[in-house]
């Protein structure tokens, strides 16, 4: 029986026959395992694989592989006129439409140097906001899920579903909108869409603060978010985060305020950042925080807007779309705050053509995702999928 | 600069980090193209690139902490492939700047920056993979959107996509 007092340490394997243990092999040798989460996993939210190189349950390296999704964007982009690439910008982030459109025509139109009406400016932000909030939605609903509470995440489609019904209202589509074009807009907003605006915000605000309580007063989520996945806010900026990503690791960085574009210095709002009082700065909650309390901001600026917004008298949309966009050589690198960060746009025009010479998209998601490996480093496995949700990934930006 | 036009702020914060960069690198770099849009300059010298950035993140004056972003673009007129970085002192100076880099497009190679932002590690990847810019001490330079075994650079000007990949006919 001198053998069977090794069991339990791990490096023998037993068997049992007729109550009796028996050693089935000896002296193994514990090593690295190689286990693939994804390209289909539930929580690597769309077509991510991660190569984990797993020592039981600890993770020595988790290695994203991405391209899956991969649609050859910016070779796209070279091949059509500058508006013509309006859909195809769509498709980069589809859960934030409104919002890449908008950076792409504040990029075309920095090149351009053209003045846009000041309601085509009012109608761009709240249009962008009602998409931020949507788009929040869907990563603290998902998020929730990842980490196994599941009624959060049909209030949050509830809810979500009356903004894309508010969009598809302005626009006719309820996720690719093709709504923002360079120089104005495709329509302006219908009558009452204002009025409804407001009954959606009287019916909202309640409903976030229900939303918020759901999950962080639910003990479990704490568990599995709390102190997991810290990033400090030096490495953070050296990764290039950017987004709720960055002001989840404690940095007061937000484009709409430190490099504002459109309307965004008149209006008034607060820069979230985790206080660390619930959660530990840096950490999976601060992020999921940080959403959270957007989305209060967002509504505040959607109302700001409503109130100064110039009536449509004498208004058309389209007034200040050049009719031949072929902007004069040069090269514009132009941003905008996106739901998950920084969206940049890389334009360069010789000057000649109607068509962008290079347009590259600079994805926020992309780049806050190539801090996995760090951040993933002896981490349990379960604690992998709080990471990647908080990233709170969209496939369609990171592959483009 | 030309006399008597006006200037933005955030120019004029841009050409006075260029001149701290100038001072200190002298005819390592060329002059700054002082536009409105995207002020920025370019390394002629590239095997300084490095040393350059170093000093770009860590002068006081400086303070480049952020790299917003790396484009890779093709210039077949010049025989040249090259890479244009966009920086901000992020939470710190606030001013932007714009470098860019060239090489050779046959066999060129560029100092990778990897190692002194981190998030250029990706960027890098992606613009070896579309260019096929080769990063010399990149710690894993390999394709990142394409798949492993494609062939070409696919954002070259005078790039032909392949006949077929494993079987599968490719151009439609």
């Amino acid at each position: 029986m001198q053998e069977l007092e090794r069991v339990g340490q791990g490096s023998v394997r037993v068997t049992r026959k007729s109550d009796k243990l028996v050693i089935v092999e000896k002296d193994l040798a514990t090593e690295q395992m190689v286990l693939a989460m994804g390209p289909q996993h539930p929580s690597t939210h769309g077509v991510l694989k991660l190569e984990c190189l797993t020592d039981g349950e600890v993770i020595t390296e988790a290695i994203p592989c991405l391209g899956y999704l991969h649609r050859c964007f910016e070779k796209c982009c070279e091949n059509v006129d500058y508006p013509a690439v309006v859909p195809y910008t769509d498709r980069l982030d589809y859960l934030s439409a409104m919002n890449s459109e908008f950076a792409y025509a504040i990029a075309v139109e920095k090149l351009l140097d053209i003045e846009i009406p000041r309601r085509v400016e009012f109608i761009r932000v709240i249009v962008a906001e009602l998409n931020r909030i949507a788009s929040h939605l869907v990563a603290i609903g998902t998020y929730g899920i990842d980490l196994g509470a599941f009624t959060p995440f049909l209030f949050c489609f509830r809810d979500r579903e009356i903004i894309l019904g508010l969009l598809e209202w302005a626009s006719g589509a309820r996720m690719l909108y093709n709504y923002i074009w360079i120089g104005g807009l495709a329509y302006d907003v219908p009558a009452d869409f204002l009025k409804r605006l407001r009954e959606f915000i009287t019916y909202f605000r309640p409903k976030a603060v229900e939303l918020q309580s759901l999950l962080t007063e639910n003990e479990i989520f704490l568990k599995r978010t709390r102190g997991i996945g810290i990033m400090p806010a030096d490495v953070a900026i050296n990764y290039g985060w950017s987004g709720p990503m960055l002001r989840g690791s404690g940095v007061k960085w937000d484009l709409r305020r430190n490099d504002p574009y459109s309307i965004y210095p008149e209006l008034d709002f607060k820069v979230v950042v985790p206080d660390g009082k619930l959660s530990v700065v840096g950490d999976c909650l601060s992020r999921h925080l940080v959403r959270a309390l957007e989305m209060e901001e967002s509504l505040r600026i959607i109302e700001q807007c409503i109130d100064k917004m110039p009536t449509s008298e004498g208004f058309n949309p389209r007034s200040a779309i050049p009719k031949r966009i072929r902007p004069k050589a040069g090269e514009v690198y132009s941003r905008a705050e996106n739901p998950r960060g920084e969206l940049g746009f890389y334009i360069e025009s010789d000057g000649k053509s109607t068509k962008p010479v290079r347009c590259k998209a600079r994805s926020s998601c992309f780049v806050n995702l190539s801090a996995m490996k760090d951040l993933s480093k002896g981490q349990l496995i379960p604690d992998l999928v709080a990471i990647i949700g908080s990233i709170d990934i969209v496939l369609g930006e990171v592959d483009r | 600069m030309e006399e008597g036009k006006i200037v933005s702020q955030s120019l004029r914060e841009s050409t006075a980090a260029y001149m701290i960069i100038q001072e200190r690198f002298g005819s390592a770099v060329a002059p700054l193209d002082p536009n409105e849009t995207m002020p920025f300059f370019e390394v002629t010298d590239s095997s300084r690139w490095v040393e350059i950035a170093l000093f770009m993140r860590d002068n006081p004056k400086l303070k480049f902490n952020y790299m917003a972003c790396l484009s890779g673009v093709d210039y077949p007129a010049e025989e040249k492939v090259g890479i244009v970085c966009n920086f901000q002192s992020l939470a710190m100076l606030n001013h932007t700047l714009a470098v860019k880099v060239k090489c050779d497009r046959n066999g060129g190679c560029i100092p990778s920056v990897s190692r002194v932002w981190h998030t250029a590690n990706w960027h890098e990847r992606e613009a070896y993979d579309l260019f096929g810019i080769i990063f010399t001490g990149h710690p894993e330079l390999k394709r990142i959107l394409c798949p492993d075994d494609w062939e070409g650079y696919p954002l070259r000007k005078d790039y032909k996509v392949q006949a077929s990949y494993h079987g599968i006919k490719v151009p439609y």
